[in-house]
């Protein structure tokens, strides 16, 4: 089947029932979104599908032909990065960074969304997203610091 | 040296205690040096002038032996070379190395020796002196502890400078400047007229000398990084997906595994393969120790087959129900099982006689690590060789297992240490390590990349040890007088010395009542008796170990005591400490929290424990909804010494409160038919975004030692929160989680 991740066209063979997650990670080389929980309880495999995010664990290939996925790569580079991922560079959000690229790809749909969410807005849009590290009050700060750069950009 | 070595660190994992009897023959061994690990590997005009400093034509190259688990340990390691080799850490490169007796951790010593943290007599140095001397002579390499940053502080100062002062020397060969006219600068040497001689281009020459054997250090009040904000060297890629994390490794060629292992912990007494091998992108199913593992051509397809896979096992060898443990727990509390008595001021016994008081009984449940990151190991075996790319706290044991495997010398097998996706304790064990090297031995020289199933993960966790406690004591005039505390626990260090062929260590288990043993309470009777209960589940070490159970035990006494009194539970608490330290975070953490001021309808709690070396107080303040109670705040004030980085240290003390009161909010790991019933995080939720507090994090300077943050804050979150659920409800918690007695919003 066909469908563009970071813009560029790919063409996969693989089972109908076989994850997002897994295409990205084990047939596309894309290791950037993680396995976590398998079952949509961490975020950690959070991509963007057709501009909306959603846990990649939970979607069938069957359900990608002609879609247009979004990962953690394509959101930004080291050298150019999204405004979201320069906020958590900024706030040094990480610790381990494991569910980072997750939590990054949900703030990023939520600021895409809503560019001036109050603090109830973003607590509902990150309750999926996980961490066991605890880096919950940097993450809050990253997303108000990105929210007001995105809004003056 | 070799036979020496493996029999000593055996002898420390069986038990703190067992190395006690070994400092004599430490003292003198200890005061030589371990070769350097980096001399085999040079090529022609490369210098390896310490065993963390490693320059050749490309430039320098710092080690940076203790693993980074997401605690920034590769950040600040690369910092302290740096401060005094004057390079810029992000201009360099950073390896973790191989693991070598060179990379021996001291850090744990205080905790291995029977003296209060806060005694700092003659005898309790002079025993930590020695026993950090045997733990040289063992020379385990070993990331854990909070040990990192009190390991490393003055040793890769040292390596840093001396590294530095020999490449003077080289320059001052190579100029015919004097020395005393160079100096270090951005990773070359200068020369009086502004020739800068790079660290690169003087590595033939520096290769050839001598390294001074002591150099001088800078003040602190020179540090250029340490004690400043900087960036971490991994936060970029980590915020870009850059990051590669030991589930990411990928290899030419390579295949991708999933394990199926009893899910109880039995014998594996027949395996069904026979419709996990028709499952399409399967290649083989092989036996692996405590299973069976798939070799598939994606991770999805390897796990789909494993689900696919039916043991017949043996039964558990623990009680099969939960309800067992608690027994078994219950009646371990027995004088003829009594492990140690370390804290027995006074006269406990005569001043609560038994019978004359009312016993409150405290429980911590079995609590799984499950760091977000699975576990997972690749794994190369071809040519007569090995290779392993893997996370881990003991990378000399995880080469250890897989040369075993292999049936290879250590000698024959590299590790690649990646950074871990969190561990908090995961990584010291070594089950996936020994399963992929056993899958790895199958593929015909190809490498194998195993990652556990979320399922697999949470059934095979070696969980925080479970832990009963009973408590009495006694109040006069308004304030607490005597305590008499008993705990009972399986030994963490018991458990984990059985899977590495040692046994239970003869003597006091350090760990059993730490915590609460060497608490800092100056009360005129006091006692904490320990008891070690047989027989139940495998138990690792879960951030802060002991403490994390004992803290609680100790800390939910004091309260509801000192409530019985009638006192202030701050003002008591000073009243009962000398110890400068601790009273300075207690004393900081009311004063930014202006306690004795709580807002209408909220409630607060203060805990206070010691671990680590580390003494911390927290307070908490919770409110209360419809939906049930709600953590807001936390102020907590900690006393590690020195901190290397601010930001950093801010990151890892919030964590560690967040870590305990999620854990004791709704956290639990039980038994049924032996299988470990929650494996997965809808059964395991801990904190969201939504119900996280804020978290104020005041750190003290004043104590002259330097400790790592990674674990001492998790202690008294647990206590602090019940204390504060009781001031805002009246409900008595005593036993976590809370969620089995309160609702939270």
């Amino acid at each position: 089947m066909q469908l563009t991740v970071n813009g560029v066209t790919r063409e996969v063979e693989v089972p109908e029932e076989m994850p997002l997650l897994w295409v990205l990670r084990d047939v596309l080389g894309l290791t950037g979104t993680k396995y976590g929980c398998g079952i949509a309880q961490c975020g950690a495999c959070t991509v963007h599908l057709n501009g909306q995010a959603v846990r990649s664990c939970q979607v069938r290939a069957a359900e990608l032909e002609g879609a247009d996925v979004v990962t953690i790569e394509g959101l930004g580079t080291p050298e150019a990065p999204h405004p979201v991922q320069a906020a958590w560079i900024e706030a040094q959000v990480a610790q381990c960074g494991y569910c980072q690229s997750g939590q990054i790809m949900q703030a990023a749909d939520l600021l895409a969304l809503n560019p001036d969410p109050t603090d109830d807005q973003i607590d509902a849009a990150m309750g999926g997203n996980l961490c066991r590290c605890g880096t919950y009050p940097r993450i809050r700060a990253a997303i108000r610091d990105a929210a007001g750069r995105m809004r003056g950009a | 040296m070799g036979r020496l070595r493996t029999i000593s660190r055996r002898t420390f994992l069986v038990g703190l205690t067992a190395v006690s009897g070994g400092v004599a023959f430490g003292v003198m061994a200890a005061r030589s040096d371990y070769d350097n690990p980096l001399t085999a590997g040079l090529g022609a005009g490369e210098a390896a002038i310490t065993p963390y400093v490693r320059i050749d034509a490309e430039g320098v190259t710092l080690i940076t032996p203790r693993t980074d688990l997401g605690q920034g340990g590769y950040h600040v390691q690369a910092a302290l070379l740096a401060e005094e080799l004057m390079v810029d850490p992000a201009s360099v490169r950073i390896d973790p190395g191989q693991p070598a007796p060179a990379y021996y951790n001291t850090g744990f010593a205080d905790e291995a020796v029977p003296f209060r943290p806060t005694d700092y007599g003659w005898a309790a140095e002079a025993s930590r002196e020695a026993m950090a001397g045997m733990l040289k002579i063992i020379a385990m390499q070993l990331t854990g502890g909070s040990t990192t940053v009190k390991d490393a502080y003055e040793k890769l100062r040292i390596a840093g400078a001396t590294a530095r002062e020999t490449l003077i020397d080289a320059a001052s060969q190579v100029s015919g400047v004097e020395r005393e006219s160079l100096r270090a600068e951005d990773g070359a040497i200068v020369l009086p007229d502004g020739t800068r001689l790079t660290y690169a281009g003087l590595a033939p020459v520096a290769a050839t000398l001598t390294p001074p054997r002591s150099v001088a250090l800078k003040p602190p009040t020179e540090f250029r990084l340490l004690g400043k904000a900087q960036q971490r060297l991994d936060i970029v890629p980590k915020s870009t997906g850059r990051q590669v994390f030991s589930t990411d490794v990928t290899l030419p060629d390579m295949l991708f595994a999933a394990v199926a292992l009893a899910p109880n912990r039995g014998e594996v007494t027949g395996i069904d393969a026979a419709a996990a091998e028709a499952m399409p992108g399967v290649l083989s199913v092989h036996p692996v120790t405590g299973g069976a593992g798939v070799l598939a051509s994606t991770t999805w397809h390897a796990m789909e087959a494993a689900r696919a896979i039916r043991l017949e096992t043996g039964p558990s060898p623990y009680p099969p129900e939960q309800e067992a443990h608690w027994a078994v727990l219950a009646e371990a509390i027995r004088d003829d099982n009594r492990n140690q008595r370390k804290r027995d001021d006074g006269d406990a016994g005569a001043a609560l006689p038994a019978s004359s008081r009312p016993v409150s009984e405290f429980r911590a449940p079995y609590l799984a690590h499950q760091p977000l990151e699975p576990l997972s190991a690749t794994v190369r075996i071809a040519g007569g060789r090995a290779d392993l790319w893997c996370a881990s706290q003991v990378p000399g044991a995880a080469v250890d297992v897989v040369a075993d495997v292999a049936g290879l010398p250590a000698e024959a097998v590299t590790i690649h240490v990646q950074y871990a996706g969190g561990s908090f304790g995961q990584h010291l064990e070594i089950l996936h390590i020994r399963a992929a090297a056993e899958l790895a031995a199958q593929a015909g020289g190809r490498p194998v990349k195993l990652t556990f199933s979320r399922e697999t993960d949470f059934q095979q966790d070696f969980v925080r040890q479970i832990a009963l406690a009973r408590g009495t004591g006694a109040v006069a005039d308004g304030h607490v007088t005597a305590i008499d505390l008993d705990i009972a626990a399986p030994s963490v260090m018991g458990s984990q010395a059985t899977r590495t062929g040692g046994a239970q260590p003869p003597g006091a288990d350090l760990m059993l009542t730490i915590g609460a043993w060497d608490a800092p309470y100056e009360l005129r009777d006091f006692r904490v008796s320990g008891y070690i209960a047989q027989g139940l589940a495998p138990v690792s070490s879960w951030r802060s170990v002991g403490a994390s159970t004992n803290v609680w035990f100790i800390e939910a006494l004091m309260a509801e005591l000192i409530h019985e009194a009638g006192a202030d539970p701050v003002e008591e608490r000073l009243r009962l400490i000398r110890d400068p330290f601790s009273r300075g975070v207690i004393e900081a953490a009311a004063e930014a929290a202006n306690w004795g001021s709580t807002p209408e309808g909220r409630g607060r709690g203060i805990a206070f424990g010691h671990s680590f070396g580390v003494p911390v107080a927290e307070i908490v303040e919770v409110s209360r909804s419809d939906r049930g109670i709600r953590i807001e705040e936390v102020w907590c004030a900690t006393e590690a010494g020195r901190v290397l980085d601010p930001i950093n240290y801010e990151n890892q003390a919030q964590g560690g409160v967040i870590w305990g009161l999620a854990h004791a909010m709704n956290c639990e790991t039980t038994y049924a038919g032996g299988v470990a019933q929650q494996v997965n995080y809808d059964a395991y939720p801990g904190l969201r975004l939504y119900n996280a507090p804020r978290v104020n994090i005041i750190p003290r300077e004043t104590s002259p030692g330097i400790h790592g943050i990674g674990e001492p804050t998790v202690p008294p979150a647990a206590p602090a929160l019940a204390a504060a659920i009781f001031d805002l409800t009246g409900e008595r918690l005593r036993e976590m989680p809370f969620s089995r007695h309160v609702s939270f919003a």
